[in-house]
């Protein structure tokens, strides 16, 4: 059934929306078909995954123009289209999917940075023998994506998010033959897990309590009013209502796949994965996931925010707090780490982590606009960074340590110039490019928010060290002296064009985000974008401008102060190592996050591995064996009674058969004497018998 | 002791048994024998008393039978004893303990 | 005179039956049919009486000794005359006169006790046999041919094998 919020939509437009599905269906259906090529057929491997999303590509913008053309014609920008699948009981399990802004902008990102990597990948991986198992599991990646970002019943976006961990576990884990890329697929898998069985159980409550697993079901689903209203009347443990709880479960699984605090350190070790898969995966899209999750379910997590009478927050949610906490711990915690590690991708992980904080945050603070801007922005540049890295290792001869490189920015202009544009963009170096009018968005909303102090000075904090990390990167990467092995050569133009086209997002996104004309704010809320170039003069973005100037120029500066120019060799000690060595060794042992759990989580599995272990063996076992040692005692007593009873009572008849035999047979002497004696006394029994009769 | 045909009776009936306890007892197959002819003997005085006492005498049944059997006695003993001679011919003993031949 | 002869009867009976040597014994058992004789001559049966003398005594009782003689049977054997099992025999022969002497005694009130002497003449006697029982006669005569044709192969076949 298609739902249109309002009436009189074109029946045009429901095309847009019944095709929606293609979107995801097509790469998967894809990925199977490559699943059965042979491994030498790469180009035809290649063709079809680079084909099949460039068509999902295509639909995607079909459906993104129709949103648009809704929105700006100021009808409703929803469209569902929702089916049953099957019946129990009272209850329908029903799927669909949707098309709205929210959707539609992840729908193109998600198509247009993949197929971009799917193209760099081309010339990433020539060199690797298993090609075609790559794109087959990128293809089904995509594909399992797009279903998560279309979904409108949870239940499809739960299996949707599932075959993205699956994916993710596959490519991370894709060159297999290392056993740190298998244990670190496993720790990808099992640490997401454990977000998504909360996740999981915030869905069936969820069910139980609403009836649907439909977001929007023309005011029947799970983000309308009616039953938002009904969560809120219920109230769960510790002061929280239902939908606070369920908010909470909900984000326990994003915060899973976002890589947020204490789920995080999965990222890090996927960084064992071929670098197009780190870029993609970890970076623009499955990472981000998570956000748009929330971002999803935001009416839930919003529910019960008192509103001010022109609309604008009057306070803010438990769930919210919640969000915003981790997200802004999160952001300082890996930017912290971040500083002291040494590999590429290494530091592009936890500035990813990182920037996922900024992301919940945002979303926590200022609504689903200001998070979902910086996801936007982040993937593209993020998505340019990790590619960049990838064009280095690459040029590098597959090396990864930033301490074994230096001076390739005149080996490698092209990499250089457009890591650059993604470097400053991740800083938020003012105006010109799109991750300052992202992240400022959110230090906006951070310092408005009335509600909720700390986190501002937290992400101001966690700014001032991403430019840090960020230049320390570069300056060791493409400043100084080369201290490689070999000779450095930049890449082919196959890996090089995309990084080219992705910087340029990477700065032009930055328009639509922008006070003067905030488009897209507008058009995920579905009002009308009112700014003007004025706006931009006003005083407290004036204030807003000066404070993002001095974050990142301070942590510029510094990076620059201590790193520059300068190119340490890989056995000397970090400058900042130097400076404060105790601090340097936290840093760069990961703040002990993993060997925390493995004192605890891991070492209460092993000791309850072991304890099960045991009792399997000893007690089960033993109850077996005792069982099995009753039944063999039966079997022998048995064996004994039928030894010497049964068979002893058989022989002894028979012995006594046969001696009665010999015995009776001694009557039969041959001896004439004999016969007449016992004659004689047959004629006495016989004689006595008939007198006494007689008588 | 009722009637006068008891005691002839009890006689015959104690003849009888000495008869039978030799027939049983004694080695020699001759004496067997012997004690065989008392035993028909003491039936003979049986019947003679029995036709005595019988209230019809001049029917002879008594008498005849007895006669009977003095006569087949006789016979018998012959070839009975023509047999014990041949056994002793081949066997060399008369001794009847010692013919298990019949066995079994 | 009843007790008399009963004991001559029984005495040579008994003789006969225990005596070691074989011709005492057959001449103990020829005194016991000679008081049998005297039994039938006591009870009125002449002629049975006399046939008894005549075949018993005169045939039978030669017959044994002969026999006697004839296997040997003068010496004394040297394992003792009476059987290994003798104790077996004894009393089954007791058990007999117990059952015999118990159905004379319990039925001496139903016999008949005093009669007429009966008269019997060999006239009588002859006519019976060729009269009623002409045909026990023939048989016995027949019995009688057997038996005298079966004794004579019988010792003429030893008499072939000793050859």
């Amino acid at each position: 059934m298609i739902d249109q919020s309002t009436s009189l939509l074109p029946q045009a437009a429901s095309s847009a929306a019944g095709i929606l599905w293609l979107i995801p269906a097509v790469p998967i259906v894809t990925s199977g078909v490559i699943a059965l090529l042979k491994q030498p057929r790469r180009k035809l491997s290649a063709t079809l995954a680079i084909g099949s999303l460039s068509f999902s590509l295509l639909l995607a913008l079909f459906a993104f123009a129709r949103v648009v053309s809704n929105w700006s014609g100021g009808a409703a920008t929803r469209e569902t289209v929702n089916f049953t699948w099957f019946h129990f009981g009272n209850a329908a399990v029903d799927l669909g999917w949707i098309l709205d802004p929210l959707s539609a902008i992840m729908a193109v990102m998600v198509c247009f940075v993949g197929l971009l990597i799917f193209i760099y990948s081309t010339g990433y991986m020539a060199h690797d023998e298993n090609f075609t198992r790559f794109f087959c599991f990128l293809s089904l990646f995509a594909g399992a994506m797009l279903g998560v970002v279309i979904a409108n019943s949870i239940l499809l976006l739960f299996m949707g998010w599932e075959l993205v961990g699956l994916t993710s576990y596959l490519l991370i884990g894709f060159w297999y033959q290392k056993p740190s890329a298998a244990a670190a697929a496993k720790k990808a898998f099992i640490t997401t897990r454990v977000g998504d069985v909360f996740f999981l159980l915030g869905i069936v409550w969820l069910f139980a309590q609403t009836g649907t697993l439909l977001f929007y079901n023309y005011g029947a689903g799970s983000m309308e009013a009616l039953a938002l209203n009904g969560l809120l009347a219920q109230h769960a443990a510790w002061g929280l209502t239902a939908a606070g709880a369920i908010g909470l479960l909900i984000f326990a699984g994003a915060a899973g796949k976002s890589g947020q605090l204490p789920l995080h350190v999965w990222l890090p070790d996927a960084m064992e994965g071929p670098t197009p898969v780190s870029a993609l995966i970890h970076a623009a899209t499955m990472v981000a996931a998570g956000v748009y999750l929330i971002a999803r379910v935001y009416p839930l997590m919003s529910a019960g925010m008192p509103l001010t009478a022109s609309g604008e927050a009057a306070g803010t949610t438990t769930a919210l707090i919640v969000v915003t906490w981790i997200g802004a711990a999160t952001a300082v915690f890996a930017a912290l780490i971040a500083i002291a590690q040494n590999d590429i991708k290494r530091i592009l992980a936890y500035s990813t982590i990182s920037q996922l904080g900024y992301m919940m945050a945002g979303l926590g603070l200022g609504g689903v606009a200001v998070g979902m801007f910086h996801l936007i922005t982040h993937a593209f540049f993020k998505a340019l960074l990790f590619l960049g890295a990838g064009s280095v290792i690459h040029g590098c001869h597959e090396e990864q340590d930033i301490r074994r490189m230096g001076g390739l920015k005149s080996q490698m202009r092209a990499t250089f110039l457009t890591y650059a544009v993604g470097m400053l963009a991740l800083c938020g170096f003012p105006l010109v490019f799109s991750g300052f009018w992202s992240k400022d968005a959110i230090l906006e909303a951070a310092h408005k928010s009335d509600f909720i102090k700390g986190p501002y000075y937290l992400l101001v904090f966690g700014a001032v060290l991403t430019a840090f990390y960020m230049t320390r990167q570069v300056s060791y990467v493409f400043f100084g002296q080369w201290r490689g092995h070999g000779h450095a050569h930049e890449s082919p133009r196959v890996m090089t064009v995309p990084l080219v086209i992705l910087a340029l997002f990477a700065v032009l996104l930055g328009v639509i985000g922008t006070p003067a004309w905030p488009w897209f704010r507008a058009f995920l809320e579905g009002h009308a974008a009112t700014g003007g170039m004025h706006l931009l003069f006003e005083a407290d973005f004036a204030k807003l401008l000066a404070t993002s100037t001095v974050i990142v120029f301070l942590g510029l500066g510094l990076g620059w102060l201590l790193y520059g120019n300068k190119s340490p060799k890989a056995e000397e000690p970090d400058a900042l190592e130097k400076a404060a060595p105790p601090l340097w060794a936290a840093l760069r042992d990961r703040l002990y996050v993993d060997e925390l759990y493995g004192v605890t989580v891991i070492a209460f599995y092993y000791w309850w591995a072991r304890v099960a272990d045991w009792l399997d063996r000893r007690v089960w076992g033993g109850i077996v064996a005792a069982v099995a040692w009753v039944f063999k005692m039966f079997a022998q007593l048995d064996r004994l009674l039928d030894t010497h009873w049964v068979d002893g009572v058989f022989d002894k008849v028979c012995e006594e058969f046969s001696t009665g035999g010999g015995i009776v047979s001694r009557v039969e002497n041959g001896r004439a004497q004999t016969y007449l004696r016992i004659l004689a006394f047959g004629v006495i029994l016989l004689a006595a018998i008939l007198i006494w009769s007689v008588k | 002791m009722g009637t006068p045909l008891t005691g002839y009776l009890v006689v015959a009936a104690l003849l009888f048994s000495i008869g039978l306890a030799g027939a049983l007892v004694r080695r020699n197959a001759i004496m067997v024998l012997i004690g065989i002819e008392l035993m028909l003997n003491a039936a003979n005085l049986n019947f003679i008393a029995f036709w005595r006492y019988s209230p019809h005498p001049e029917a002879l049944t008594g008498m005849m039978f007895a006669i009977f059997s003095i006569a087949v006695a006789a016979a018998e003993a012959a070839v009975g004893l023509g047999l014990v001679i041949s056994i002793h011919r081949h066997t060399g003993t008369t001794d009847l303990d010692k013919m298990n031949r019949m066995k079994g | 005179m009843f007790y008399l002869i009963a004991a001559l009867t029984l005495a040579g009976a008994l003789a006969a039956m225990t005596l070691k040597h074989l011709v005492h014994a057959a001449l103990a058992v020829t005194v016991a049919f000679g008081g049998l004789a005297l039994f039938f001559l006591s009870l009125d049966a002449q002629f049975a009486g006399f046939a008894q003398i005549l075949v018993y005594i005169g045939a039978v009782a030669i017959l044994v000794v002969f026999a006697i003689l004839l296997t040997r049977g003068s010496e004394l054997p040297k394992d003792g005359v009476f059987s290994r099992t003798w104790f077996v025999g004894l009393p089954i022969a007791a058990g007999i006169f117990a059952v015999l002497g118990w159905a004379v005694i319990a039925s001496s009130k139903a016999l008949p006790s005093e009669t007429a002497t009966p008269a019997v003449n060999v006239h009588d006697i002859g006519v019976a046999l060729v009269g009623r029982y002409v045909l026990p006669l023939e048989i016995l005569a027949l019995l009688l041919t057997a038996a005298t044709i079966g004794a004579v192969i019988v010792a003429l076949h030893e008499k072939e094998r000793a050859k």
